[in-house]
């Protein structure tokens, strides 16, 4: 496939028919909160696109978000939108390897100069260059070279956009997201353990369709997908609301469906689309094969005090604190009731019984000659 | 700092700092108030007294006098209103017993969540109007210390922002959830230290006052 060749004429070769691609713009537009009139803009805009290079880097990560792209949704047209841009260098999927592939990065780069869109997976380690290279390269070098040509960053993938399972308590190779070392470009960041496939490609879409990237939360998440809570959009909420919650994963209440926030659910902090965008072409989200949600999707996942503890517990052990200060509190308590005790008794002993004669003896208004 | 960090925080480290402040103050302040003892009754008692204090906590806590009633209409209206709603919205939300049950390893049953936020609701209109009577009533203002008005807004405060955090208001719901438990923190850590330990002291010292009278054969 060449560069020059347009989605149109790929999609053709592909065998899709314009019924099909239409059906594709239209889910991108309800996906990307656009009105119904925007359909046509979008098909235009696809149509016409010259397949823009992407540089794919893969940093400390799992590879789960490059199999959750390729494999869910695969073959569809959102597999073929993805085979409608140039992927220069991605290298798990490229056929290239050694230094053929480190040559596939730099000639895109430097063809396409100022104009490539870069998606990173993984997170960039700071503890020592060695955690993670590439062709001898480490992960921070690469990152910084090759973010400097880029028009455009997509961090895909918790460990990307927040550091992510890498940077999880104690954070052992000093991870850190690409936002962290890249300030001078435009960055989406796409979380998620993995992110939700159309979420990936949608975002490529609002690239490809308007030439910009979509408007942002202050996580620098696409608010069109990362805009409602799962708690808002899950279809338990009524049983939250009733207080009606399963205890175990096995009891009548999780046979019934009931809420799964005792059982440690993130929905109410997590923002993602799983819960009306779905995961295996639209089948289900965790919630709805009765787990609770992980908040995967969330900066610090990892740390939140524990996947199976329910959101309202302490993140962390605060019965022996209260366990400590209620000793230390007793023996700080009986150190004053002492203290206490002390004073009254020196009150006691110090008291001086007072006459008559005292308190005329002191006043200077009286003479001697008057008292006797 | 993010929402995140900033949740994770008041769910861990603040929580530790709120905790340790609390359980230390209200444990000293207890430990003081009753290793203070009283002078030794010397007369003869009509009576222990033990059975009396007991007595004296529940009379004194039901409005049973019509000429008080009558008198203090309004207070006693509000303070019931906001005492009794705070209990149903601290002890009886679910996530709040899903707290406690984190804490003391034990919980129990919730009510259903629009209830409770019907009581909220009660008790922020009883918290206003309260306000309202400290500001217009001229004795009452003028007896009024800076404090008062500070466990005041301690007060308001949690239960305002868990309304919002609850219902997706203003903020981001991480935000508005961690400026809530963020607020009860602080209610936590000036807890002891100000009038709001009466939460403690008020029944200690009603079954005292109620014990005296008993000793000396003297209804309560």
């Amino acid at each position: 496939m060449s560069h020059d060749e347009t989605l149109k004429e790929s999609l053709t070769r592909n065998g899709v028919s314009r019924r099909g691609f239409l059906k594709f713009c239209a889910t991108a537009a309800s996906i990307m909160a656009l009105p119904p009139s925007m359909v046509p803009a979008i098909a235009a805009a696809l149509e016409s696109a010259r397949r823009p290079s992407v540089i794919w880097l893969s940093f400390q990560e799992c590879t789960g978000c490059a199999e959750s792209l390729t494999r869910s949704h695969s073959p569809t047209v959102e597999g073929l939108i993805f085979d409608a841009i140039s992927l220069d260098y991605q290298h798990t999927l490229q056929a290239a390897a050694g230094d053929a592939a480190e040559e596939a990065r730099e000639e895109a780069m430097k063809e396409n100069w100022g104009k490539y869109i870069l998606v990173v997976d993984g997170s960039i380690p700071l503890g020592n260059p060695g955690y993670s290279t590439i062709a001898g390269i480490s992960n921070l070098d690469m990152l910084k070279e090759t973010a400097k040509g880029a028009a455009a960053i997509v961090a895909v993938g918790t460990c990307a956009t927040f550091g992510g399972i890498p940077k999880a308590n104690p954070n052992p190779t000093g991870a850190v997201s690409v936002s962290d070392i890249i300030k001078d470009k435009p960055i989406v960041n796409v979380s998620g353990c993995p992110p939700i496939p159309v979420v990936i490609t949608g975002v490529l879409a609002h690239f490809l369709t308007f030439g910009t990237i979509p408007e942002l939360d202050e996580l620098g998440r696409p608010k069109v997908f990362y805009g409602n809570n799962i708690h808002d959009r899950c279809y338990r909420r009524p049983f939250y609301e009733r207080g009606e919650f399963a205890e175990t994963f096995d009891d009548e209440g999780a046979k019934k469906g009931w809420c799964l926030f005792k059982l440690g659910c993130k929905g109410p902090i997590t923002y993602n689309a799983c819960a009306t965008a779905k995961w295996n072409e639209g089948t289900s989200f965790p919630i709805e094969s009765g787990h609770g949600c992980l908040g995967c999707s969330e900066p610090n996942f990892w740390d939140m005090g524990g996947f199976y503890k329910a959101l309202s517990q302490p993140a962390v052990d605060v019965s022996q604190t209260a366990a400590y200060a209620l000793g230390a509190g007793a023996v700080a308590g009986l150190g004053i009731a002492a203290l206490n005790r002390k004073k009254k008794a020196d009150v006691a002993t110090d008291h001086q019984t007072v006459t008559i004669h005292d308190l005329r003896r002191n006043d200077p208004s009286k003479t001697e000659a008057e008292d006797s | 700092m993010n929402s995140a960090d900033f949740l994770l925080w008041v769910r861990g480290t603040g929580l530790q700092i709120a905790t340790v402040i609390f359980v230390f103050g209200v444990v000293l302040r207890l430990f003081e108030i009753l290793t203070l003892g009283h002078k030794k009754n010397l007369a003869v008692t009509r009576g222990s007294g033990f059975k009396e204090g007991f007595r004296n906590i529940l009379t004194r806590s039901l409005p049973r006098d019509k000429n008080t009633l009558r008198r203090s209409m309004f207070t006693i209206v509000t303070g019931y209103v906001l005492h009794i709603g705070l209990f149903v919205v601290i002890f009886l939300l679910a996530p709040h017993i899903s707290l406690f049950e984190g804490i003391f390893g034990f919980g129990w049953p919730s009510i259903s969540t629009p209830i409770v936020d019907l009581f909220a609701v009660l008790t922020m209109i009883a918290l206003l109007a309260i306000l309202y009577h400290r500001l217009t009533n001229p004795v009452l203002k003028f007896l009024s210390t800076k404090q008062d008005y500070f466990v005041w807004a301690l007060t308001f405060v949690p239960l305002i922002t868990g309304y919002l955090s609850y219902h997706h208001l203003f903020l981001n719901y991480n935000w508005m959830l961690g400026i809530h438990i963020l607020s009860v923190e602080l209610l936590m850590i000036f807890l002891p230290f100000t009038k709001l330990s009466h939460a403690f002291t008020l029944f200690i010292a009603r079954w005292y006052s109620g014990s005296m009278m008993g000793e000396k054969g003297v209804k309560s």
